[in-house]
């Protein structure tokens, strides 16, 4: 059996829904005869018509502003912003009209807005963002962050068949080194909204999603060998709805948390966590929940700088002998 | 009194019933919001109050040139083509006193609602947002393969904005059946067109984007109906997107707060001799169109129709808090209530 990688799952999972359900089309810049930049619409083109896949002027608004439309007569878009950093261009329309839609009007507009986010990989500051934050705050909208390649399928299946827009993050560091055997046959949907134990461990939890991740489990491993820890690193995949049971059961567990991210600190999602750790679990606290962040700046290109303003695993290690000593 | 003679045929295709017709529409639609005005002077009006005096003939005549499966988005002094497009009275009362009845359940203001069946589709205030919106309307129009056309209002100030741009761009590239349509009212708030556009005519930016374009008379309903009848014929049979520009002005202020301290002295006054729903009835009446009993027959039936839409209304009660927080998901996630109560206790 052959490995699948975290893009080539999302492209399947496109792939699929686009078999099944003809109401499915993707909109998006160079997406077809190009297959996007990172090739995840590869071939799309050829078997589901210019008509299905629609290459757009250079216009995030129209992109988006359309597939809501087009989702309101029962259609169901699936948008590529080119580099994640570009949402912030249709930033109007996703939070004052597409989000706000079902509420103030009772129109539905099932869409999705995917794109590759995420840096680790010296694209500097328009190449690398992580909005999730941006978005966090607004009622209305899903937002999910994938880490693994079959939840990259997953989700982006369970993205297209939902009610609502969802806004699929996925992260172009681990496009090509991340895969997994993920069976012939079987229709993998991950649901929206729940969070997943990447590795179980009694004293002390990690929080975190995406890539991040992925350097959170080998700093479980590190701290494991080196320091004889037990170290939980709960993968969230969903942001909104948060998984907040998930993250109580975890806290009460370990007593200990630490919020990872790779966006930047102040104003970033951990902020959110850790207050309703709070709020829900505070008797359960045997040190003050902490976060790991990005420095607040935007993201330099240069690799010692990027390096440096970006969360490593040496980071995550240190925050956690901080919290398992305290 | 005896019937008139009929002088000339009714223009445009139009009969007699329908020449008729436009005229009720926009005595409704100046009917409305006069009460309007004497409600919100009450308090019973929550919000703001958007008059559309002396546009109402744009905003009918353009409506009035789509079918029954078209679909139209307003911008806030397009009451008339809401009503036009089957929109009631009643729902934009209720809508105005922010009833529990209202098409939004209070959720949103004056004319910002939907009812893609009848044909509107609400806008948002961010203008020219609706432009990107409605050109995926014509997208789905055009996959399905349905001769259904859009139709969505802009005006001199949201033709400044990057999504009107992008929308009527993104349109003509993909020849959509959208037409555009241009209220040209001389004022965006207190900002005169010429601070928003260094073209000399909004209508010259049509060959920019590729696309037909053409201007009207915006108060004179018939000419409005006619020139927006060949857009709506174009972008039905495949022709693509026309921006159609229609020339009229805004009488009162941005709302009924705004006292126009920025309009120069006379030009209110000036355009008052240009009245859209003056100069329709003065030719129904100089061309035999329409005799005085039909007239008058039109102002009762009006009077009789708003008279019963705010009995109905007028005492209805605003929603209960308890629904606020309902309908933000399809599916809710949790309970935002319980979260309170349980972070309180």
């Amino acid at each position: 059996m052959t490995e699948t990688t975290y893009l080539e799952a999302i492209r399947q999972g496109i792939w699929e829904e686009m078999e099944r359900d003809d109401r499915v089309f993707l909109i998006g810049e160079d997406i077809g005869a190009l297959g996007g930049p990172f090739r995840v619409t590869e071939g799309m083109q050829a078997r589901f018509g210019a008509e299905r896949v629609i290459d757009t002027p250079i216009s995030e608004q129209a992109i988006v502003g359309a597939a809501a439309g087009a989702a309101h007569m029962g259609l169901r878009p699936v948008c590529e912003m080119q580099f994640i950093d570009f949402i912030a261009c249709a930033y109007d329309m996703l939070t004052n009209y597409v989000a706000t839609a079902r509420y103030r009007a009772g129109l539905r507009t099932p869409l999705v807005v995917r794109g590759p986010s995420g840096g680790y990989v010296r694209g500097g500051p328009f190449h690398s963002q992580n909005p999730e934050a941006a978005f966090l705050h607004t009622p209305g909208l899903k937002i999910v962050c994938p880490a693994t390649a079959r939840d990259a399928k997953g989700l982006i299946k369970a993205a297209i068949r939902d009610e609502d827009p969802v806004l699929f993050f996925e992260h172009k560091y681990l496009y090509r080194r991340v895969k997994e055997e993920l069976g012939d046959g079987e229709e993998i949907l991950t649901p929206i909204g729940q969070a997943r134990i990447a590795r179980g461990g009694t004293d002390l939890t990690i929080v975190t999603w995406s890539a991040m991740v992925w350097k959170a489990l080998e700093a479980a491993e590190r701290l494991a060998v080196e320091d004889g820890l037990s170290v939980e690193v709960l993968d969230l995949r969903s942001l909104l709805p948060l998984d907040e049971a998930a993250i109580v059961a975890s806290v009460r567990k370990t007593s200990r948390v630490l919020v990872a991210h790779e966006d930047t600190r102040t104003g970033g999602v951990a902020g959110e966590i850790i207050a309703r750790i709070n709020e829900l679990a505070f008797e359960w606290l045997d040190a003050p929940a902490r976060r790991v962040a990005a420095h607040d700046v935007p993201l330099p290109y240069a690799p010692t700088l990027e390096d440096f303003v970006l969360p490593q695993t040496d980071d995550l290690v240190a925050a956690c002998r901080w919290l398992a000593t305290y | 009194m005896t019937s008139p003679q009929r002088v000339t045929p009714p223009p445009a295709g139009l009969t007699g019933v329908q020449l008729l017709d436009l005229y009720y529409w926009m005595r409704l639609t100046r009917s409305l919001e006069e009460r309007l005005v004497s409600l919100h002077r009450q308090g019973k009006v929550v919000g703001g109050l958007f008059r559309s005096l002396g546009q109402e003939g744009d905003s009918v005549g353009s409506a009035y040139a789509l079918d029954p499966g078209d679909i139209l988005s307003p911008l806030i002094r397009n009451l008339g083509s809401m009503l036009v497009k089957g929109a009631t009275p009643l729902e934009v009362l209720r809508q105005y006193m922010a009833k529990a009845a209202s098409p939004t359940a209070g959720r949103e203001l004056n004319i910002h609602f939907n009812d893609l069946e009848r044909g509107f589709l609400g806008q948002v205030s961010p203008l020219g947002a609706m432009v990107p919106v409605m050109a995926g309307i014509a997208l789905y129009f055009k996959m399905t393969r349905q001769p259904r056309v859009g139709l969505v209002y802009v005006g001199d100030g949201a033709m400044s904005t990057g999504a009107f741009h992008e929308g009527i761009n993104f349109a003509a590239v993909q020849r959509l059946p959208l037409v555009v349509v241009c209220e040209n009212n001389g004022y965006a708030y207190s900002t005169p067109a010429r601070l928003q556009t260094a073209a000399e005519r909004l209508v010259d930016k049509a060959p920019g984007y590729g696309i037909a374009g053409v201007r009207a008379d915006g108060n004179d309903v018939v000419a409005t109906y006619e020139v927006t009848r060949e857009a709506v014929r174009r972008a039905r049979e495949g022709g693509g997107v026309t921006l159609v520009e229609l020339m009229t002005y805004r009488r009162k202020g941005h709302a009924e707060h705004d006292d126009q301290r920025y309009v120069p002295p006379g030009e209110i006054e000036a355009w008052e001799g240009n009245d859209p729903i003056d100069r329709h009835l003065a030719r129904l009446r100089t061309e035999g169109w329409a005799t005085e009993p039909d007239i008058a027959g039109v102002d009762a039936r009006v009077r009789r129709e708003l008279d019963a839409a705010l009995a109905q209304c007028l005492d209805e009660p605003f929603p209960d808090a308890s629904t606020a927080l309902a309908g933000v998901y399809a599916d809710p996630p949790a309970a935002p209530v319980e979260w309170y109560r349980r972070a309180a206790g």
